[in-house]
């Protein structure tokens, strides 16, 4: 019998005026399970994430948190939870130790536990070298970890990673996906939000694909590529007229869905090997100058074109 | 609530330590601007004011003598005025022209004996334009007597009318001896004004306070736009331990500064703040007014530079209308009356209140009035508070 459910969210609603930017949200996140929510932005996941935490008032839905309900002003419920914003939210006029400190204060949590924790997160994030440097003085990466760092300072049962990895140099990115690999593996659940399939194909045991506010398809990296079936993924780089290639393009039997994004045309289709010459003669006639072809398995990029007819990052 | 309020509060003094603009608005503006103006301003108090008049007396009657052995004669024995008899017009005339006396008093021919036949009489002064405030105090000791001699006319008449009998000048020199039945004591004159170097030290740090409680909430804004505003909302905070955490910041620091303002200009340049009970009662009553008025303030603001701007242009239009700058409460009518529509007058008031040497007692009434402020802009604020604490 698997453990209950450490966070529980039901048909979330939040209105902006007469725009909805969320319709109808729902998940579940059981302990050591890592929860991607994976859209392009404005596709409503730091809406959906700030109502998960309490942070926003939603206009319908439920949300449980640790067998809590959780609103705005709940406090028992929100102590299971570790917030990482998607902006860098730490003082930079106080030191990287200092911060932690009084966040340890916020979560009510005994001075000597606290010392022991500020430590660890320090540790885990690779910054105790330079904790009693001020924040302020801190490189972009590193203020990023110190931002994960809060999140993870009072052991949460639930920790909440809006787009961390967000303007993050390679070497820092790497170590904070590292860091959320780690942490899973100790029992916590992980609710993480990006728009870069490789973090939620390397992170996540289920994803949920967003878009307009709305769950579009919701599983493991595997069932949600079986979405696609044997459909492969054709990317035509080039020049020229590359909208009319994408409208012609898709306009072939066995070509499900086309777009045009970075200097190159994304086509999901059946059976790549045997349609490619005809893709070629077509584009070549529509005024596209071809210059590089990919054939791609089909992955997650694929899952979101087959469901949305756009590519995630649009 | 009181424990993460208390982190809040703890979190926001280090950071205010380290901002050296904090301690610029809430120390060193106002010291400075209260001894630059109490050490400029102190050369004019009355103490230091010499005073030279001039007299002609063309009359020569028991009048006349009266004013210059008694009244002039009287304060040159005091040492308030030096006294220079001439014979003419033309040479008092002169004298004031010169420079040489504020004004001089003629005492024209005949004045003694229309007097005392009940007849219009005047007295004149020529002033010197260049000394207005020895003008105003000649004309001032000049309404003063003929004001006496109108009394003593009436007293005359009556008795005469009552059938009293005896030589006119009798009369009316028992009638002047007579003790007045009235006695006005003008205590604002004497015992509510603050010495100049007193008013100044006071009413600059009032005046700051109005400034400096800002870097408590307002730092709401500056947290919201730096995320961490998120981040205390996620956390198990209720949202109003996150409102008192930063109004006790602003209480906090209002108290420092007005603290080490009345310490600083008590050593410093000698102001006399008055009963330490008195003036700590005003200072807490006034630090919850700006308090609340900076909250009040701060929930209209969008953004931090917003809400400095906001907080400025109310503490400027309060500290003017309160007189800070200048002692309003001594100029007294409309403009006395607007200025008490101001926590800063009343905190002024009540130092007033304090300056004869009066115990804690006297400054209830103002204190009441200042917490009656803070009463209404903080219920106010309350009621807007919401938007304070919006992510």
């Amino acid at each position: 019998m698997s453990a209950a459910p450490v966070l529980v969210c039901t048909g979330l609603v939040k209105r902006f005026g007469d725009l909805v930017a969320v319709d109808g949200v729902g998940f579940e996140i059981s302990p050591g399970e890592t929860y991607g929510l994976l859209g392009p932005n404005g596709a409503g996941k730091t809406t959906t994430i700030s109502m998960v935490c309490g942070l926003l008032e939603r206009d319908d839905g439920d949300v449980v948190v640790a067998g809590r309900p959780l609103t705005t002003t709940s406090v028992e419920a929100k102590a299971a939870i570790g917030y990482v914003p998607q902006e860098i939210a730490v003082y930079p006029d106080l030191t990287g130790r200092e911060n932690l400190r009084f966040f340890s204060r916020l979560y009510g949590m005994a001075p000597a536990a606290a010392t022991e924790r500020i430590g660890e997160a320090l540790e885990v994030v690779g910054l105790a070298d330079r904790a009693d440097d001020l924040a302020g003085e801190y490189s972009g990466g590193m203020k990023r970890r110190l931002n994960i760092a809060i999140g993870l300072l009072h052991r949460p049962r639930l920790l909440v990673l809006d787009e961390p990895t967000v303007g993050v140099d390679p070497q820092s990115r790497n170590a904070i996906l590292e860091g959320v690999e780690a942490l899973a593996g100790g029992g916590i659940a992980v609710l993480y939000t990006t728009h870069y399939m490789e973090e939620a194909e390397r992170l996540c045991d289920r994803i949920g694909i967003i878009d307009a506010g709305v769950i579009r398809a919701e599983g493991t990296r595997r069932e949600l590529v079986a979405l696609v079936g044997e459909r492969d993924r054709v990317r035509l780089a080039g020049s020229g007229d590359l909208a009319s290639v994408a409208t012609a393009c898709g306009a072939l039997p066995g070509v499900e869905a086309a777009s045009v994004r970075d200097g190159a045309v994304d086509l999901i289709v059946e059976g790549a090997r045997g349609l490619l010459p005809e893709l070629l003669r077509v584009a070549a006639e529509s005024g596209g100058l071809v210059d590089g072809v990919d054939v791609h398995e089909p992955d997650l990029e694929s899952v979101f074109l087959h469901l949305t007819g756009k590519a995630l990052r649009d | 609530m009181a424990r993460p309020a208390l982190a809040i509060l703890g979190k926001d003094l280090r950071q205010r330590v380290r901002d050296r603009s904090a301690f610029l608005v809430a120390v060193v503006a106002p010291l400075t601007l209260a001894l630059v103006f109490g050490m400029t301003l102190s050369g004019v108090s009355s103490d230091d004011l010499e005073l030279s008049f001039g007299v002609v007396d063309l009359d020569g009657g028991v009048v006349a003598t009266g004013f210059t052995d008694e009244v002039l004669a009287g304060l040159e024995r005091d040492g308030l005025a030096t006294l220079t008899v001439v014979r003419t017009v033309g040479e008092g005339r002169r004298l004031a022209a010169d420079g040489d006396v504020a004004a001089t008093f003629v005492l024209p021919a005949g004045l003694s004996e229309a007097v005392g036949a009940g007849r219009p009489a005047r007295i004149e002064v020529i002033g010197d334009v260049d000394q207005p405030i020895g003008v105003l105090v000649a004309r001032s000791i000049a309404d003063t007597f003929a004001a006496e001699l109108e009394a003593t006319q009436v007293a005359v008449g009556a008795a005469l009318a009552a059938g009293a009998t005896g030589p006119v000048d009798a009369l009316a020199g028992r009638a002047r001896e007579l003790a007045p039945p009235i006695v006005i004591e003008d205590a604002t004159a004497t015992k509510k004004q603050l010495d100049p170097v007193t008013f100044y030290s006071a009413s600059m740090a009032v005046f700051f306070l109005f400034f400096t409680v800002q870097f408590g909430l307002s730092t709401l804004l500056d947290e919201r736009r730096q995320g961490t505003l998120g981040r205390l909302l996620v956390a198990p905070v209720s949202r109003r331990a996150i409102l008192l955490g930063k109004a006790l910041t602003s209480i906090v620091m209002g108290l420092a500064s007005m603290t080490v303002l009345v310490v600083a200009t008590s050593l410093i340049v000698g102001a006399e703040w008055g009963s330490p009970a008195g003036v700590a009662l005003l200072v807490a009553a006034g630090v919850l007014a700006a308090t609340a008025l900076s909250a009040l303030v701060i929930s209209f603001a969008r953004t931090p530079e917003q809400a400095g701007n906001f907080q400025s242009i109310v503490a400027l239009v309060f500290g003017l209308l309160g007189g800070v700058f200048f002692p309003i409460a001594a100029i007294g009518g409309w403009l006395e009356r607007v200025s008490l529509a101001t926590p800063h007058a009343w905190f002024l008031r009540g130092l007033g209140d304090l300056a004869g040497g009066a115990g804690p007692g006297a400054v209830l009434g103002a204190v009441a009035a200042i917490l009656a402020f803070a009463a209404v802009f903080g219920a106010l604020a309350v009621a807007r508070s919401a938007r304070l604490v919006e992510p």
